[in-house]
């Protein structure tokens, strides 16, 4: 008997939990997605099946699954706003959201999110919108393996592939942008996680950090874009087994940190950039394990760093390992590789023993007075260097690393 | 002329200069590929040869030939052979042997470590240079009679197209700091054959550098393929112009 009961209150629990599927399609009763999310209730599924909906300004108050067969595209016809949430606990999933507005008064955007929790956006293709997703004041959401691309020119007629405004614990894994203004753009977003996301061709950065404290990026892939990756008045951010390459541009770089502190730059590769990482007023971050492989310039730190330390990396290839703009050195450099390197190692221990200066008389003149690069390689410069690596006069005499490696890391 | 060509050829061979200049090529490449672990560097340590010792071999070489052979040239003046051909299948010669000892020495290393548009850059200008030297080399023995004069003007000159023009075009640069100097600097580089070779490896060689502010004003102009045909027709000059001037000095010569 109390089997009985058990078995009846099991039924019972599975029915109540059982949530209604809505269809909404060209040979359903429903046949705008607007009116299937007028006619569900909290936990339903509105399923849409495909076809063209041109449905602008659709607000998706019930916390429900908002999902896609075979792909239907939503249109925003170049006017309004195509899709936003304005409660917690909804998910959407497989649909193509196209054309929404631009302006420069309004944020339109493909896919927004308005003061909610728990959102999940994912396997979506976002096409040609102003901004791709739009979060404001989103807690706990999840963007998940979007394609977001757009046609941006300029940067004051785009808008970003992904952004953030006020948000807090947002994941952003495996998505795909391209042709925005930035990729990625935070903006006082804290502990949130970015990773396994493709970043390029943007006008702008591939991935945007403002006053966003606490978050890390991790496998990311940014190449092509504008300018880079810069993370900029930030503290807490951790950067991690990232690939960043092909920065190439008059003010292009791999990573621009400005005003940062309390990081770490672990394990990522930076490979032909203009530059691979341009610090300016960073303080205290770790810059380890990394590979810079044939950049323009590795590495350039301002005067303006401190207590930056810069251990074990690879410098393969770069045409000048590192650049500065003063004669303050307050980072370390410690064990790290370099192919320029031509010192000897008497006790065999791996470490070279004589210093190594990867500032270069030449890099600093060229700093100076730029069409100098056209003497770049040649005897004459070769002959200016040398005689600098043996008499340090005009390069900063603390810039140097005392125990360059033998040979590279294996990273 | 095949023949004198031919000929010339065979004697460079016979006097056993150009092989060893060949086996020391191939010997100094070889090393520079093995021992270093990463192609770059290789090819930056052949930067420097190919700028400095090919110039230096292909000039003093080519000078010493045409003293040496002013016997054989006499003989040559008196059959019916026109002067202009004569001396056009001597200055063939050279420049085929020196080319070849190159493309031996230095290409098949490059080839087989470094098939990569740098490594092929760099092998077109070190074969331009071997013939741009050599051509240098026919005008100064032309126009200078006593022997121990002509490859000291040839030593002077390769000095001045490797050391002393650069000097110049950096004291320039710093003195007139305050002005403009891009766009003349790539039309100074014309004057010099090696400059305008190595500019052209570096494009190649350090793009990511050349993609920013410094490098702005060279890639824009032998970046693009107008620039880099412009690049390569005054090349073309440098091997042209010596050696025309050479025959009409050689045609008026009294020898």
């Amino acid at each position: 008997m109390k089997k009985i009961l058990l078995y009846a209150l099991l039924f019972c629990t599975c029915f109540s939990l059982y949530a209604n599927t809505i269809k909404v399609g060209r040979n359903e009763n429903i046949s705008t997605i607007a009116k299937g999310i007028a006619l569900a209730a909290n936990g339903d599924t509105v399923l849409v099946g495909p076809g063209l909906y041109k449905e602008h300004g659709l607000i998706v108050n019930k916390s429900i699954l908002l999902k896609g067969a075979n792909n239907p595209v939503i249109d925003g016809e170049n006017k309004f706003e195509v899709v936003a949430i304005t409660v917690s606990n909804v998910t959407i999933e497989g649909f193509t959201v196209i054309n929404s507005g631009s302006s420069s008064v309004e944020d339109y955007a493909g896919i927004k999110i308005i003061n909610s929790k728990n959102v999940i956006i994912r396997n979506n293709i976002l096409q040609n919108n102003f901004f791709g997703i739009y979060s404001q004041h989103g807690t706990h959401c999840r963007i998940e393996n979007n394609r977001i691309s757009s046609t941006a020119v300029s940067e004051q007629l785009s808008g970003n592939g992904i952004h953030c405004w006020k948000s807090d614990s947002m994941y952003i894994i495996g998505n795909k942008m391209n042709g925005n203004r930035d990729g990625i753009y935070f903006e006082f977003v804290t502990n949130s996680v970015i990773s396994r996301n493709e970043s390029f061709k943007n006008v702008r950065y591939g991935l945007h950090f403002m006053f966003s404290n606490n978050d890390a990026y991790i496998s990311n892939l940014f190449h092509n874009n504008g300018s880079g990756v810069a993370v900029m008045y930030s503290h807490g951010v951790s950067m991690i087994r990232n690939f960043f390459f092909e920065n190439w541009g008059d003010a292009a770089y791999g990573l621009l940190l400005k005003e940062i502190a309390d990081s770490y730059i672990d394990n990522n590769s930076f490979e032909k950039n203009t530059s691979g990482i341009v610090m300016e007023g960073a303080s205290r971050i770790q810059v380890q394990r990394n590979s810079f492989n044939r950049n323009g310039t590795a590495l350039r730190i301002q005067a303006s760093c401190m207590d930056i330390d810069i251990k074990k990396n690879n410098f393969i290839g770069n045409t000048f390992d590192v650049s500065t703009n003063g004669s303050l050195v307050l980072n370390s450099f410690k064990g790290n590789f370099w192919d320029k390197y031509e010192g000897y190692d008497l006790n065999r221990d791996g470490i070279g023993d004589v210093p190594y200066r990867p500032v270069s008389l030449y890099s600093m003149i060229i700093e100076k007075n730029p069409p100098a690069m056209i003497l770049f390689r040649s005897f004459m410069s070769s002959l200016l260097d040398k005689t600098e690596r043996v008499l340090p006069g005009l390069t900063p005499e603390a810039l140097k690393d005392d125990n360059p490696l033998m040979k590279p890391l294996k990273l | 002329m095949i023949k004198i060509v031919k000929y010339v050829i065979v004697d460079i061979l016979r006097n056993k200069i150009v092989i060893a200049y060949t086996a020391f090529l191939l010997a100094i490449s070889l090393s520079i590929f093995n021992l270093e672990d990463n192609t770059s560097k290789g090819l930056l340590s052949l930067l420097n040869i190919i700028l400095i010792i090919i110039p230096l071999v292909s000039i003093i070489f080519s000078t010493i030939y045409v003293y040496n052979s002013s016997e054989f040239l006499e003989l040559l003046v008196s059959q019916p052979l026109k002067r202009k051909n004569i001396w056009m299948s001597l200055f063939a010669g050279l420049a085929i042997s020196l080319s070849f000892a190159f493309c031996i020495g230095a290409g098949i290393p490059i080839i087989l470590y470094a098939a990569s548009s740098t490594g092929f850059v760099m092998l077109g200008m070190g074969l331009i240079l071997s013939i741009v030297f050599a051509s240098v080399a026919m005008l100064s023995a032309v126009m200078i009679r006593d022997k121990a004069k002509g490859i000291g003007i040839s030593i002077l000159l390769w000095l001045y197209f490797s050391l002393l023009f650069d000097g110049m075009v950096l004291f320039i640069l710093f003195q007139f700091e305050d002005y403009p100097l891009e766009k003349i600097m790539v039309a100074i580089t014309a004057f010099n054959p090696i400059d305008l070779g190595r500019i052209l490896i570096l494009l190649k060689m350090d793009i990511s550098a050349m993609m920013g502010y410094t490098g702005a004003i060279f890639r824009d102009f032998f970046g693009t393929g107008t620039g880099f045909f412009i690049a390569l027709l005054v090349m073309l000059l440098w091997v042209a112009v010596p050696a025309w001037l050479s025959v009409r000095t050689f045609n008026r010569k009294d020898l």
